[in-house]
């Protein structure tokens, strides 16, 4: 039997989604895809274990998450992300929002915690609940919720600093002032 | 095509509860008490500003929409004959 057109048509609709989340779990463009293309392969091979009628991202958004776990994540070098990497699948961002702005946003997003990063954008950008997004991290929802608050308020501290940094020297004479050792 | 793009990204919205600026409570529900500290304590402005932030991010990729060979791999899947 093929699969069900409309079931089909739920998977397609979840892959921008699914590709936005596997960016911000690699930092890397490229290795996103290759995860989300391994998830559809995963979830496409098993599409029995979904019950029709229940909630297709947060079922594809599992599965993601427990290959990243599992294979992409050992493989994963976060200093090299950290900065560079991560901000190059960014350069086609809208104009709306300060380009600097949301540089300095990403940045300030990269230094959280691989844990707090990951709850805070399925409930503040992918909209998920907190229990689902706790169903897929598979934690408990008080966890998603400590872990999305210490994000949030890091994130702010973060921020604030920039901000003031904004009427100072730009980042790279920042990035030599500070740096002292760093050559 | 039709309706999937609708049905299956209902939830997309922003799940972030409001801060209470002034009530954050010094809250141990997680067993991980800690004292209500000033920094605790968000601005409503700065807390818009990251919600409004991590939404253009993630959106940048999302408007990208179904890259041709992912559509191309859960179409071939499709068509083949569930076990």
């Amino acid at each position: 039997m093929k699969l069900d057109p409309a079931i089909r048509d739920q998977v397609l609709g979840t892959v921008p989604s699914l590709r936005a989340f596997a960016i911000s779990l690699c930092g890397n463009i490229d290795r996103a895809d290759d995860l989300v293309q391994e998830t559809l392969l995963r979830a496409l091979a098993h599409i029995d274990s979904f019950q029709p009628g229940t909630n297709m991202p947060a079922w594809l958004f599992t599965i993601l998450r427990n290959l990243f776990r599992s294979e992409y994540r050992k493989r994963r070098r976060e200093v090299e992300d950290a900065d560079g990497r991560h901000a190059e699948t960014l350069k086609s961002h809208p104009e709306q929002t300060g380009r600097v702005e949301l540089e300095e946003f990403r940045a300030a997003l990269s230094k959280l915690p691989s844990d707090q990063r990951e709850a805070l954008i399925l409930v503040g950008a992918s909209g998920f609940s907190y229990d689902d997004a706790a169903a897929i991290c598979g934690c408990a929802v008080g966890t998603i919720k400590s872990r999305v608050n210490r994000a949030r308020t890091r994130l702010a501290d973060l921020l604030a600093i920039d901000s003031v940094d904004d009427f100072g020297p730009d980042r790279a004479t920042r990035a030599v002032l500070a740096g002292g050792g760093r050559s | 095509m039709g309706e999937w793009g609708k049905n299956e990204m209902k939830h997309r919205n922003t799940n972030l509860d409001p801060v209470d600026p002034v009530s954050e409570k010094p809250e141990g529900r997680d067993g991980m008490a800690r004292p209500a500290k000033p920094e605790a304590r968000l601005g409503r402005e700065v807390q818009a500003r990251i919600g409004q932030q991590l939404r253009a991010i993630y959106d940048d990729v999302v408007n990208q929409g179904v890259p041709s060979h992912l559509a191309d791999l859960v179409r071939r899947l499709s068509e083949q004959d569930q076990d």
